[in-house]
């Protein structure tokens, strides 16, 4: 894991895409792998994309993907793209990329889709440990897109540095955007497809809705008329992204922090959690016993933690 | 939880995508993770996507003929980037001389229209199981 790490860190995409395959699949590997990397190696800045469906998110992502490596073409920009995975039959149809193969052949660009594997909240599962892969392998930008709910976002904005909150004209009114955190959310505020009728009036139903708010401690966030189609407004976003990093300094840090501990507290428990169910495996007789009232409820619960700690305990000592 | 992520694309100037869209459903309803890259690509753009999302298996749909030089391309781009252990598989209207032509190639399967969902489904199965998760 190592090598593919040092690969990756070269610039090796496909070592990069496996060690993302690796921490979707098990996010328990994040410590192992990033040992001796820093505390928690961070993107330069991690903006989030959410939105209902249909707005734009993929196409306003590739156009900021191609604006930002012509403002700067030394940043490296990484994009993660969520999409759901069908709750039927657990396969998932990942259709962002279509819009970004532009960049395919931009050495500074990588691009990866993810199905949320069931995930509430808009991410997916590994999205915390690939952004600190991101940071240990030299990512300057990386644009997560959420899963297109609108409704429930509001866990992309707790790994994001700064969430960009997309509307556009025809989506329906200026009260579904109220519902559910999403004004609490956005950092900046795009009214996308800025080139059809309406888009105006969207971006004052915004601007109202601002009004009758009290302003959060991260402050009011700005408005934005963007076209992604016909290439407006995005020098100007990335201006307002850039006032609202400087802005925002102090709270990001603190969000940081804030995710560093989440990931500590879903390491210990999702190792816990493994591990007690190993050892309910190992504990049928118990459970008979249980059943069949020969045993207390309590005094077996109470007997299987402490069996599986002692069990654990040694299992992780053969493990290293 | 592993899951085989499969990547579809279309290269070249054949933009009629139905297939590849149907098949991209039916994978998708077998519990695969389905990466659609869309019409018109190049096999550079295609090899590229297929490297970044890590895929296991990479399927081409054809209809415009040029299918010998097309998986010719796509193959040896694979093999430049170290990347044949990728799963090469197509579809389309190819010739059943080409499909014997494109299987000495390395290309694992061809699937003809008038292929059922199911053979399609259990063919991808076997071949993905045999070669193994890395």
């Amino acid at each position: 894991m190592k090598d593919l790490l040092q690969a990756a860190r070269k610039g090796d995409k496909r070592a990069l895409a496996r060690l993302v395959t690796l921490l979707e699949d098990d996010p328990s590997l994040a410590p192992a792998l990033l040992e001796g990397e820093g505390e928690w190696p961070f993107p330069g800045l991690v903006l989030g994309v959410t939105g209902p469906p249909g707005v734009g998110k993929s196409t306003f992502v590739s156009a900021l993907v191609g604006k930002s490596r012509r403002k700067d073409p030394a940043g490296k920009v990484a994009v993660l793209a969520v999409d759901p995975t069908s709750p039927y039959t657990g396969g998932a149809l990942l259709g962002d990329r279509v819009r970004m193969m532009e960049h395919s052949g931009d050495e500074g660009v990588f691009i990866r889709s993810f199905a949320n594997r069931g995930l509430l909240g808009g991410l997916a599962p590994g999205i915390r440990a690939v952004l600190r892969l991101l940071g240990a392998t030299g990512w300057d930008l990386v644009l997560l897109e959420t899963v297109g709910v609108g409704q429930s976002e509001v866990d992309a904005a707790s790994v994001a540095d700064l969430t960009a909150v997309l509307l556009a004209p025809g989506q329906g009114d200026g009260i579904q955007m109220l519902k559910a955190g999403l004004l609490e959310a956005a950092d900046l505020f795009v009214v996308h497809k800025a080139d059809l009728p309406g888009a105006e009036r969207v971006a004052s139903e915004i601007e109202a809705a601002l009004d009758l708010s009290e302003p959060g401690p991260r402050g009011r966030p700005p408005v934005l008329l963007v076209s992604s189609a016909r290439g407006r407004g995005l020098e100007e976003f990335l201006e307002a992204l850039d006032r609202r990093r400087a802005e925002l300094k102090g709270p990001i840090e603190e969000r940081r922090r804030r995710a560093a501990r989440e990931d500590a507290r879903r390491l210990v428990l999702d190792r816990a959690s493994a591990r007690l169910a190993r050892a309910l495996e190992g504990e049928e007789g118990l459970l008979e016993d249980l059943l069949e009232g020969r045993a207390g409820l309590d005094e077996a619960v109470l007997r299987i933690l402490r069996n599986a700690l002692d069990r654990g305990g040694k299992e992780e000592g053969e493990r290293t | 939880m592993t899951k085989y992520r499969i990547l579809l694309g279309k290269a070249g100037l054949d933009g009629h995508d139905r297939g590849a869209r149907y098949v991209a459903h039916i994978l998708r309803d077998a519990g695969f993770e389905v990466i659609y890259t869309g019409i018109r690509r190049t096999p550079e753009q295609i090899v590229e996507a297929a490297l970044q999302e890590d895929a296991d298996a990479l399927g081409l749909s054809l209809l415009s003929g040029a299918h010998m030089v097309i998986f010719k391309k796509v193959l040896d781009l694979l093999e430049e980037r170290g990347a044949r252990d990728i799963l090469v598989f197509g579809g389309g209207t190819i010739p059943p001389a080409d499909v014997d032509a494109l299987k000495k190639m390395g290309v694992k399967a061809v699937f003809t229209p008038g292929t059922p969902a199911a053979v399609i489904v259990a063919e991808l199965k076997r071949l993905l199981s045999e070669k193994g998760k890395r």
